[in-house]
């Protein structure tokens, strides 16, 4: 393994962590893929919203989410037509400037824009670009065989790159080190339900996402060290309402719209970056890996606006999403543009208007910068709530 | 006996009667399959006698008679945003307002297919499930992994994804048996799959045959009307009878030398989905000008691959469809996100002067990657293109003085070309 991607918050205090966790979401210049590659590792790009890191992780490659940037899309803008959201045009960018530069770009078609990524991105950078078709007919009782299938397609692809076979022991350490990861990240979750007030939105956030841009051990030493000063942290609980907020399952929103949000509320449950957390048991380490992986993302996993499953109604996940997390109300975002996350919010609504409860809804987009109106329109909700 | 504009005028009568009968079943409470242009199994859908609806035809036909802004504002009303698809917002209309509809009463969905090979069509679904409760099943075609590397028929890679269809075809046929209360008869299958390899292949000679000069129909005015008859009577013997004789007149206009209506003096390409809400006044803004469409990504991708011309190998008829299906979504696929090389092959096979690309907002699948797809294509070939967005559902986004310009510009620009190279040396 190469030396550490992202050493920086060592020997630091929690709230120090969290600053340079927060400055490694926020740079646009992704300094911890330069990092692995200047170790003489190989990158794996992967587009939101999920990918079986495992396998690429399995070869040593370093897999890194694709999440689009902060960034002005200033050569990627000529590549596209008008209405698109930015996150697609961002991570275009991203690829065009030589700001990540990887080895394998892979997408799932999530949308109609997403689709496309492969054959753009194909026809401008000179490394593989490849389709990952991961099942919207999980419910079709041959869809567990063709996932594994399709996983081994990306274990031949990422050993290609690697130079070398991935055997079933690599898979199997692999989905052992991720294993651990989303323990880690379901205990973070489990604080931000239980006791909000000790982590608001913004900084779980950033906690969370940096384990798309660092080895997944790095992530999993970073988290047990924060969780156990997290739980032990003295703030002060505060009046806030408890919401979730939706909306958030591809394009990422700005930082500085999640703090302005935890100014007002607890978001005690979300869908930030759902990808990282797709998988929502372990994954079992008997037999197969390959097929353990495939029933894993059919059988035990989250739900999203991109993945169509009649075991998984959107309405009615959106409601246990808000009832177990014992939620009072629900922030409904969308990215612009963005067509599955439009089309939800009819459904989310609609299911909130049913059961009598309040929701404040709004766009966003990753590259906005003022949220002066936003925040007072959302301390308005939160007032009308508290004083309703 | 002259045979020349027969198929359009048959093509008109054959969309009255679809729709008559889809009014007969709307009234006798008749519940429809509801299916999409890429992938719709008609074929099979077909055995069970469900009355077919396809509602992105349905939302077209809305914004051809003009009444689409009406439809959209609706939809919106309820609560679907101005940045969707406008075919949905318009079908969501027409499903609130119990199914009317310009060209009559719509059904209700007794089921729905939906392929992935466009995302809305599975949101889409998504909302007919919680409106009526009725089953949608989600066919699930795995496309190209990458530009060329469309998998070969008979290869491991190729065989996986065949299962993995004929798998899904199989619970598809449980489903349909359940809620039509039918049983699957095979021989009925054998007798819709041999119909669609008589419109399959007769789609597909048609297309050939406008590599004349001068061209015998044109692909957006004309070829959209031929492409209805693909979708809407795949698998069903007016589809079949339809195609015969548009191959008789193809091939009689051909041997005489008649071409459309206009003088021809461009040949173009069309790559994107035509402006529906101006749908005559777009068209003549290229024919006034003299530009014939020749051939268009529109008739390959909406005809669900049927371009292809497969024939179904009706004594294996579950493993045929299965393959047809996987073959021709995915060739769909192809032309939307890896179209580049095609059109090369196009504007070689059809002596091509110009490419015209038309992105349009509701449709994302097909229009994100054409700027960047013409720029691979100007990187490739040295031929004049256009490009130029409006939309295919919403007025509101369409400005016809705008795209004038844009045309006029580029009709001037084709014409200084061809005096420029008559000009030249030898």
């Amino acid at each position: 393994m190469t030396a550490a991607t992202f050493p920086e918050w060592r020997g630091l205090p929690l709230d120090e962590i969290v600053v340079r966790c927060r400055e490694l979401v926020e740079d646009a210049d992704f300094p911890t893929v330069r990092r692995w590659r200047d170790g003489g590792g190989k990158v794996v790009g992967h587009f939101q919203v999920y990918f079986p890191e495992e396998i690429a992780h399995a070869a040593g490659l370093l897999p890194f989410k694709v999440r689009g940037a902060p960034v002005e899309p200033t050569q990627a803008e000529s590549h596209f037509g008008s209405y698109l959201c930015s996150i697609i045009k961002s991570s275009l960018e991203l690829a065009l400037s030589g700001r990540v530069p990887l080895d394998l770009f892979v997408t799932h078609p999530i949308c109609d824009a997403a689709r496309n990524l492969a054959g753009v991105w194909g026809r401008n950078v000179s490394y593989p670009c490849r389709i990952l078709y991961l099942p919207q007919n999980p419910n079709s009782g041959f869809a567990a065989q063709y996932l594994r299938d399709e996983y081994d397609r990306v274990r031949r692809l990422c050993g290609e790159l690697a130079g070398r076979d991935i055997t079933d022991d690599d898979l199997r350490h692999s989905i052992d080190v991720f294993n651990e990861n989303r323990t880690l990240l379901r205990r973070l979750y489990a604080l931000k339900r239980e006791r909000p007030w000790l982590l608001p939105v913004d900084e779980a956030y950033v906690l969370m996402s940096v384990g798309g841009l660092v080895p997944r051990e790095e992530h999993n030493e970073l988290l047990r060290t924060v969780l156990p000063l997290l739980e032990a942290r003295t703030l002060p609980r505060r009046d806030q309402i408890r919401v979730i907020l939706e909306g958030g399952f591809c394009e990422q929103p700005p930082l500085d719209l999640l703090r302005a949000i935890a100014r007002s509320c607890y978001v005690v449950d979300d869908d930030l970056l759902i990808g990282l957390r797709w998988l929502v048991e372990d994954v079992p380490q008997s037999g197969d890996p390959l097929q353990a992986l495939a029933e894993s993302y059919i059988d035990r996993s989250a739900h999203s606006p991109v993945q169509h499953d009649l075991r998984k109604p959107k309405d009615r996940m959106l409601l246990e999403r808000l009832d177990q997390a014992d939620s009072q109300a629900a922030i409904l975002m969308a990215a612009k543009m963005c067509e599955p996350g439009l089309e939800e919010l009819v459904v989310h609504t609609r299911a909130l208007d049913g059961r009598g409860i309040r929701y404040f809804v709004s766009e966003f987009e990753e590259n906005m910068t003022s949220f002066d109106s936003l925040e007072i329109q959302l301390e308005t909700f939160v007032e009308n709530l508290v004083f309703d | 006996m002259t045979i020349v504009g027969r198929g359009n005028e048959a093509g008109a009568r054959l969309f009255r009667q679809w729709f008559e009968g889809l009014t007969a079943a709307a009234d006798e409470g008749r519940g429809a399959a509801y299916v999409f242009v890429m992938g719709s199994l008609c074929e099979l859908l077909r055995v069970f006698d469900f009355p077919i609806v396809f509602p992105e035809i349905n939302s077209l036909q809305a914004a051809v008679r003009r009444v689409a802004a009406e439809y959209l504002n609706e939809a919106e009303n309820y609560g679907y945003s101005p940045d969707i698809c406008g075919y949905v917002k318009a079908d969501v209309a027409t499903q609130l307002r119990g199914g009317a509809h310009p060209m009559g009463k719509i059904p209700k969905p007794a089921l729905a297919v939906a392929t992935n090979a466009c995302n809305t069509y599975i949101k889409w679904g998504e909302i007919w499930e919680r409106m009526y409760g009725m089953p949608l099943f989600t066919l699930d075609i795995p496309g190209s992994r990458g530009a060329g590397l469309a998998s070969s028929r008979g290869s491991d890679d190729f065989e996986r994804d065949r299962r993995y269809v004929a798998a899904q075809i199989t619970e598809l046929i449980a489903l349909c048996e359940r809620v039509s209360g039918r049983k699957f008869d095979i021989d009925r299958l054998r007798q819709h799959l041999g119909w669609a390899n008589e419109l399959n292949q007769g789609w597909q000679r048609v297309l050939e045959l406008n590599r004349s000069t001068p061209a015998l129909f044109n692909a957006l005015s004309d070829g959209t009307i031929y492409l209805g008859v693909v979708n809407g009577f795949r698998g069903a013997p007016e589809g079949a009878a339809f195609f015969r004789d548009l191959v008789e007149e193809m091939t009689q206009k051909a041997e005489q030398g008649i071409g459309t209506p206009i003088d021809e003096k461009w040949r173009l390409i069309f790559v994107g989905v035509p402006c529906y809400p101006i749908f005559r006044r777009f068209s003549e803004l290229f024919s006034d000008w003299g530009g014939v469409f020749v051939n268009s990504t529109y008739l390959w991708f909406a005809s669900g691959g049927a371009n292809l011309g497969f024939c179904y190998d009706l004594q294996h008829p579950l493993d045929s469809l299965a393959e047809g299906v996987l073959l021709g979504v995915r060739d769909a696929m192809d032309s939307m996100f890896f179209q580049t090389q095609a059109l090369v092959r196009m504007i070689d096979d059809y002596a091509v002067d110009g490419v015209v690309y038309h992105p349009i907002k509701s449709c994302r699948t097909v229009s994100t990657g054409l700027a960047d797809s013409r720029r691979a294509l100007m990187a490739q070939r040295d031929i004049p293109s256009l490009f130029v967005e409006s939309d295919m559902m919403d007025k509101r986004v369409v400005s016809e003085a705008q795209m004038k310009n844009r045309i006029d510009a580029f009709f001037e620009g084709l014409a200084a070309r061809r005096h420029q190279a008559a000009a030249a040396p030898a």
